[in-house]
């Protein structure tokens, strides 16, 4: 019975928030990704392009609320999802065509282009903080709680409650078919063959006709739909708020970086692999403890390896481990 | 050789019109807005320019990419604290032995796992390092936590850290340089043999590792706590205005003893600032010039070559990467003298990090008066785009019925301005002027 407890605090406080955050983390890695293939650099502004799509999405979720427009149990974001990308690919093409064409025609260093992201990120967060401000924003609505932790309890009989919660459950089916889409445009599409094929080799790519421009365009627009989806799932799951969103660049970069840049696999691998290590260094294992251990063995301390303040501390950390014995990632990324 | 000459005098004649353009701008802040926030501006300036020389070495003489600033700043503001604090006896006693025994293990483990990781080969490599840093952590970990719970205990209204050594707090400003170059040293070693951009990200991380070290172990300076009240190098207004002969002498000046005391004090930083921001520029020139220079701009220039002509790259890049750290940290360790606290929640990237890039790039990357001049320029900015801002958007919302929702939200959004504003000189300067306003010889 105790062991039963022990699975359900482990599912609890780690599997389901782990694998929900696994999954955004995966997506916004995989945006920094697909740039990273294509266009040949680590693209700074991607925390704020997913914080500028979600405002985005916000803005036409209360336009929708206020005109009674809503999905019954499902958040009213979902509706608003695809227009909140239209919306920021406009923007993110815009910056394209007046900022980075220039330097691409130029055959401008790598991190040249870093640092004029750079600019582009000050540019997006301060037009995002124009747009929304700088609050906490709540936009989850609809059903909150899939299993509820009383009900739970009441229905098993255990001493320990379950919750899951719905923007959870929406975060990994979302997550799961977005992927799905996004590999099938890679792998049997025109458009995504000849995307891999830029990836892969550049100058042979050119040789059989592919249109450089084109494939640019459709990196942006993956990687903007991918940011939108990334950062409207992570707000509907915590909350919004500008700079937490620019902070998710360091566990972002670490993803896309362990499982080795340019590799979409690797970016969903990385993705997951940094969430549970977060999860997992952060959380106080005392309760799992408790209840896994015999009578009399319980643990003193809180078993918390680290404070949840040092979370970016982990990602950082197992980024620099990889990079030390793999420095391709993972998963073999690129190299430029 | 003459078309050279003739250049470096133009380039001369061009650096001197830009700073007296920059010494007017501050002239007009102070006949408009008062001689305080005229000198708040050049203080904070002068502080910025040490900081924007800090990243110029690392990046215009090697082509490091740091975006890790703020941790190296971070660093050099812990020196004050550390420096000048008086000592809390009470927690000394009770927890310094045990945290120095913990910091101790802390370290010889991980001297043990690297000695480890040289000597072994295969399997038994992994399997030692993972013992010897698990089992590393939680006897760390074990002497650690009693230790901050003892040192914490002691009187955390007040203290609840171990507190400094009582030293003057000029002391701190080498020392705040240290501490950044230790941490520059370490990141160094780890990630200088990545590329360019993996060693941006590397040092991003590291930004924020140090910032919430120092943010969360309240035993070293309180945490987000604070700690208030740092020693001054200068005397204190209120010591002035009680003072005989400077309020004699302010009425001889026909001023009034509070301006006078607060624009006297400001003064004197400004002059402590100078001194340093002048000695380093001496210095960093003579550098440039020597030899050494010439090796670094050359290893920038084209790596492979350098290395072919027998230049160890890596050691030089971890020589100026040390060195551009330890100006960061000196910089750093002078802000928190000048604000008299230490605040770490206010260290954030946007503000430590990508700002000085700002003013690299726009002062001119490779050249030192370029990035001092950035950083006078883009911290006079950084403050006066603010009100600009707000008098922007009064004048757009003017003509607005008041109390209309449109108007009080763009009222309120003057204040983020800046960061636009930022991005938009970054961009511009990046696409127009790439070398910058002072471009390198």
């Amino acid at each position: 019975m105790d062991l039963l407890n022990a699975i359900v605090a482990l599912a609890n406080f780690v599997l389901i928030p782990a694998t929900a955050y696994g999954a955004q983390l995966a997506l916004g890695a995989l945006g920094v990704t697909i740039i990273y293939g294509i266009l040949r650099f680590s693209n700074f502004a991607h925390g704020d392009t997913m914080a500028f799509g979600t405002a985005t999405v916000i803005l036409v979720t209360w336009g929708f609320q206020a005109m009674g427009i809503g999905l019954g149990p499902l958040p009213t974001a979902l509706l608003a999802l695809p227009v909140g990308i239209a919306l920021t690919s406009l923007l993110v093409l815009g910056t394209d065509r007046a900022v980075y064409r220039f330097y691409r025609k130029q055959k401008a260093a790598p991190v040249i282009l870093v640092i004029v992201s750079m600019g582009v990120m000050f540019i997006m967060n301060g037009l995002t903080r124009f747009l929304i401000g700088v609050d906490e924003i709540n936009f989850d609505d609809g059903t909150r709680f899939l299993i509820n932790a009383r009900d739970f309890k009441e229905a098993t009989g255990l001493a320990e409650g379950l919750a899951l919660r719905s923007t959870q459950v929406i975060t990994l089916v979302t997550a799961v078919l977005v992927v799905a889409l996004l590999f099938w445009f890679l792998n049997r599409t025109r458009t995504g063959k000849s995307m891999r094929a830029f990836s892969d080799n550049e100058d042979l790519a050119l040789l059989s006709g592919i249109n450089p421009e084109r494939v640019v365009v459709y990196a942006w627009l993956i990687a903007t739909a991918l940011a939108t989806i990334a950062g409207t799932l992570y707000g509907l799951d915590k909350t919004f708020k500008v700079f937490n969103y620019f902070q998710l660049l360091l566990p972002i970069f670490a993803a896309a970086i362990v499982g080795g840049l340019g590799n979409p696999v690797g970016a969903i691998a990385g993705g997951f692999l940094i969430a549970f290590s977060e999860v997992g260094v952060t959380y106080a294992w005392k309760k799992v403890a408790v209840y896994a251990m015999p009578a009399g063995f319980e643990p003193d301390g809180l078993l918390q390896l680290l404070s949840t303040e040092y979370k970016f501390a982990v990602s950082f950390v197992i980024l620099i481990a990889v990079l030390l014995f793999k420095p391709t990632g993972l998963f073999k990324g690129k190299s430029v | 050789m003459s078309g050279r000459v003739a250049t470096g005098g133009n380039s001369t004649a061009r650096t001197a019109l830009l700073f007296a353009g920059m010494a007017g701008l501050v002239l007009l802040e102070g006949l408009t807005g008062g001689w305080n926030t005229a000198l708040g501006i050049v203080n904070m300036g002068l502080i910025s320019a040490v900081m924007a020389l800090g990243v110029n070495m690392q990046w215009g003489y090697a082509g490091l990419f740091n975006t890790g600033v703020v941790g190296f700043v971070a660093m050099g503001g812990l020196a004050p604290v550390l420096i000048s604090m008086p000592p809390v006896t009470e927690a000394w006693a009770a927890g310094a032995p045990r945290m120095a025994a913990a910091l101790a293990v802390a370290v010889g483990v991980v001297a043990l796992a690297v000695v480890l990781y040289r000597r072994l080969t295969g399997r038994i490599r992994v399997l030692a390092m993972l013992a010897v840093l698990i089992g590393g952590f939680f006897l760390y970990r074990a002497l650690f936590d009693p230790a901050v719970a003892a040192i914490e205990a002691v009187n955390p209204a007040g203290a609840g850290y171990l507190g400094g050594l009582g030293l003057p707090v000029l002391i701190s400003w080498p020392v705040g340089g240290l501490l950044a170059a230790g941490a520059a040293w370490i990141i160094a070693k780890t990630a200088l043999g990545l590329r360019s951009d993996y060693l941006a990200i590397a040092t991003l991380g590291i930004g924020e590792i140090i910032v919430s070290v120092l943010k969360n172990e309240d035993w070293l300076a309180r945490g987000v706590k604070n700690v208030v009240g740092i020693p001054r190098p200068v005397p204190y207004e209120v010591a002035l205005q009680s003072n005989p002969d400077f309020l004699a002498r302010a009425a001889g000046l026909g001023i009034d003893p509070v301006t006078a005391s607060t624009v006297w004090v400001k003064l004197l930083y400004a002059g402590l600032f100078l001194v340093v921001l002048l000695a380093l520029i001496w210095l960093m020139e003579r550098a440039l010039n020597s030899p050494w220079g010439r090796m670094m701009r050359a290893i920038r220039d084209n790596e492979v070559a350098a290395a072919a002509m027998g230049k160890h790259v890596t050691r030089r890049h971890l020589q100026i990467f040390v060195l551009g750290g330890a100006v960061l940290g000196l910089a750093g360790a002078m802000m928190i003298t000048l604000d008299g606290q230490m605040t770490p929640g206010s260290y954030t990237p946007l503000r430590f990090t990508f700002l000085i890039w700002v003013m690299v790039i726009l002062g001119g990357s490779g050249n030192n008066w370029g990035a001092v001049l950035g950083g006078m320029l883009v911290w006079y900015l950084w403050i006066k785009v603010e009100p600009w801002g707000h008098s922007l958007m009064g004048f757009v919302t003017s003509g607005m019925a008041d109390g209309s929702a449109v108007k009080s939200h763009l009222l309120n959004s003057a204040a983020h301005m800046r960061l636009l504003t930022m991005g938009v000189i970054l961009l511009v300067v990046l696409r127009f002027s790439p070398r910058g306003l002072i471009p390198e010889k």
